[in-house]
């Protein structure tokens, strides 16, 4: 094996270092539109008007078995036949916005259900507005069940841009494999953009654990 | 005098910085029959895990017919039991769990076959009809191919007992072999335990909070309170006449509570 | 999830068979994608056997109590967690070789794509025998169960059917993996759909199609788990 670390240092990481900040928006737009989304998704899901609710609930289930390369290439090719004309930057925020949105609802309807039954009747008794029953009972109780799974999420969402290269969206592994394609050395490229993704998810990864240790000894002392 | 099967010496056990077991010494003869009664958190559970080798003890010897069963003996020094000796000297003793502890993925006569089969290595067939005939004696025969999800509590905890009985032991641990029952089970239990206490020799140490029942069957009656025996003798004395402030505190609190 | 497949499949067929009689154009591109959806199996079905054995022996490996097979396991778990499997898929393929090890573009495929699910598999099964409760351990110290045959026999039995739901999931997470697998070259069906549709600009027929083939494979996956299940735990009852 040759390493080149001149290589390493002069070209590969000053072209990759630009595409790790795309990575990095793709990551969070792109999870804002799921966030989005799937909170409609799931009060769809949730909603009494029976047709919407299974259409909702088919529509989540029909997305966990499509793979994200599917959506991306479905975007990519089909918004300019209908006209659309978006950067690829812009239609795999769209891809991965979309893809997102399926699990993002479930997390969150799994939060609404952690809410114990007695909680809406506690509100109910007590004379609450609608309003100020999710304001201020349920709200704050769905919230913490929720934070572990976004986290989660938002850490896979990550790891799933670079997909994207697919359709040449400028992140970090497209760098890489532009540098790769000029200079026919793979070894270094690819080994940065793998060692970069695993420092980050690490690092995401404990930060999380920080959060959700932040909102378990909060609830306890208010308790 | 008979002979001695089961001594603890100055046993001490403590979780962090709470002790449990203070200096405990109890010494118990064979075929004898010894039940502790005491209050919740004296430590009942925590003497008959120590013997089962379920906890570790901070200080002090427990002794299986007089060989050390926490230590062994190695070149004329007491050294720290290896997995080996605890292996060989737990076949003398069974167990009896509050919750049963069935295995639930096997059927009532594989839970009573197979662990004599892995443990003792005694063949397939003996196991079985040996298992048979223990599941009879409980009154299990015919839920043989039964899971344990498919029976009531009482009827989990005689396939318990008939599953602790197949390892054939010679010491019987009991904790709270009726807690988890519902009360018209009880008697069915009790009764095969009755029958175990007047009509075989095992050695029995038993926790139980039914006081009528351990005074029918018990040699002695060891009461217990903060991790020490404050008072022990046969049921007569300690259940019918106690001496201690604390046992007759809980005795009267125990008939209350009826 | 407890919906019968067949409810699904039928009506899936039928809306197939529409197809067929609606757009002409499905009959041009629909052999290639056939083609696509053999490799696909064909990388996916090992690879769902190699995962399951690498879930199993690294989640029991970061539970040893032997402590280089522990850190093995959480290095391996922890680096094909963190790294995406495209990433994975193009080092195996293109790096690799650099180390003096060539793979096929198939072994490629299979080792990536098996490596990737089973870093989550090993954590499933790691949650599963811890959340065994302890009474089953305390029963087999005082039954004097051998290690061996206590997890052969009592642990893992009980451990791998909790499990199923979660390894359903990441089999169908594995099923969608394998669509990155034309990173190493291979034409799998997500590969043959993008080729058809640069051929043919179909681009709606085509990917619904293609949508329509990965819905009926995960289906497959999660009915099977759903069915294993359902057999397993007919005598557990409620714990
Ligand atoms: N694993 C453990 N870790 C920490 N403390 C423990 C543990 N097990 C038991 N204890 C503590 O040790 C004390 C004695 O427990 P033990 O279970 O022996 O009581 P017991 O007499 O059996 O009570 P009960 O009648 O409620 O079963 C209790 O205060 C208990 O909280
Ligand atoms: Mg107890």
């Amino acid at each position: 094996m040759d390493w080149r670390w001149d290589f390493t240092f002069e070209t590969v990481l000053p072209r990759i270092l630009p595409g790790l900040w795309v990575t990095v928006e793709v990551t969070f737009l792109s999870f804002a539109l799921s966030l989005v989304l799937g909170l409609f998704l799931m009060i769809a899901r949730r909603s009494t008007i029976r047709p919407l609710s299974v259409a909702a609930g088919e529509f989540i289930e029909f997305m966990r078995g499509m793979p994200l390369v599917v959506v991306i290439f479905f975007l990519f090719f089909l918004l300019p036949e209908i006209g659309i004309f978006l950067a690829p930057f812009w239609t795999g925020v769209l891809a991965m916005g979309i893809y997102n949105a399926a699990p993002v609802a479930e997390i969150l309807r799994g939060g609404l259900q952690a809410v114990p039954k007695g909680q809406w009747e506690a509100a109910h008794v007590l004379n609450y507005s609608t309003y100020r029953t999710w304001r201020q009972v349920i709200l704050p109780q769905a919230v913490k069940p929720v934070v572990p799974g976004l986290g989660n999420l938002l850490i896979l969402a990550f790891k799933e841009t670079p997909l994207l290269s697919f359709v040449a969206v400028p992140e970090m592994l497209d760098a890489a494999r532009r540098i790769a394609s000029e200079t026919y050395r793979f070894t270094e490229p690819l080994t940065v953009v793998g060692i970069l993704f695993l420092i980050l998810s690490l690092f995401s990864a404990v930060l999380i654990r920080l959060v959700e240790r932040h909102l378990l000894t909060e609830t306890r002392h208010g308790k | 005098m008979a002979n001695e099967k089961i001594r603890f010496e100055g046993v001490t056990k403590r979780f962090g910085a709470l002790t449990v077991l203070d200096k405990l010494d109890l010494s118990i003869n064979d075929g004898e029959v010894v039940t502790i009664i005491g209050p919740s958190g004296s430590g009942k559970t925590t003497v008959l895990r120590c013997l089962m080798t379920l906890e570790s003890i901070e200080d002090g010897l427990i002794r299986i017919d007089g060989e050390p069963l926490n230590k062994m003996e190695s070149e004329g020094r007491l050294v720290p039991a290896s997995n080996a000796h605890l292996r060989r000297m737990r076949l003398k003793l069974g167990m009896v769990f509050q919750s049963f502890n069935l295995f639930p993925h096997l059927t009532v006569l594989q839970n009573c076959v197979e662990p004599p089969i892995f443990a003792l290595g005694v063949t397939r067939d003996e196991a079985r009809s040996r298992a048979q005939e223990l599941l009879d004696m409980v009154g299990m025969g015919d839920k043989q191919a039964h899971y344990p999800a498919q029976l009531s509590g009482g009827q989990q905890q005689r396939v318990a007992i008939a599953r602790t009985l197949a390892m054939q032991p010679e010491i019987l641990v009991f904790d709270e072999p009726t807690s988890a029952l519902d009360p018209e089970t009880i008697e069915e239990v009790t009764s095969v335990i009755r029958s175990l206490a007047v009509k075989h020799s095992y050695t029995m140490l038993m926790v139980t909070h039914q006081i009528a029942f351990a005074h029918d069957i018990s040699d002695r009656i060891c009461f217990f309170d903060k991790g020490r025996i404050v008072e022990q003798g046969p049921p007569a004395a300690v259940i019918d006449a106690p001496t201690e402030a604390r046992t007759q505190q809980f005795l009267r609190k125990v008939a209350q509570a009826r | 999830m407890s919906r019968s497949p067949i409810a699904i499949l039928v009506p899936l067929a039928f809306l197939a068979g529409l197809y067929f009689a609606v757009f002409s154009s499905v009959a041009q591109f629909l052999p290639a994608l056939l083609n696509g959806l053999t490799v696909t199996v064909s990388v996916a079905v090992p690879s769902i056997l190699l995962a399951y054995a690498i879930s199993l022996l690294a989640g029991l490996g970061r539970l040893s109590s032997i402590a280089p097979l522990r850190w093995v396991s959480v290095v391996y778990i922890e680096v094909f967690r963190g790294v995406s499997l495209l990433v994975v898929l193009f080092w195996l393929y293109f790096v690799l070789p650099e180390f003096g090890l060539t793979l096929s573009a198939y072994t490629a495929a299979l080792l990536g794509v098996s490596l990737n699910a089973g870093a989550y598999g090993a954590e499933i099964v790691r949650g599963a025998v811890r959340a065994e409760p302890k009474g089953q351990y305390e029963a087999c110290v005082t039954l004097n169960m051998p290690p061996l045959r206590k997890y052969a026999r009592i642990i893992l039995p009980q451990a791998l059917v909790i499990a199923i739901p979660a390894m359903t999931n990441m089999t169908i997470e594995l099923l969608k993996g394998t669509a990155l697998v034309s990173a190493v070259t291979l034409v799998d069906l997500t590969a043959a759909g993008v080729r058809q549709n640069q051929l043919t600009y179909r681009t709606v027929e085509i990917f619904s199609v293609l949508a329509l083939i990965y819905f009926c494979l995960a289906q497959i996956v999660r009915f099977s788990g759903a069915r294993l299940e359902h057999v397993f735990n007919r005598h557990l009852g409620e714990r």
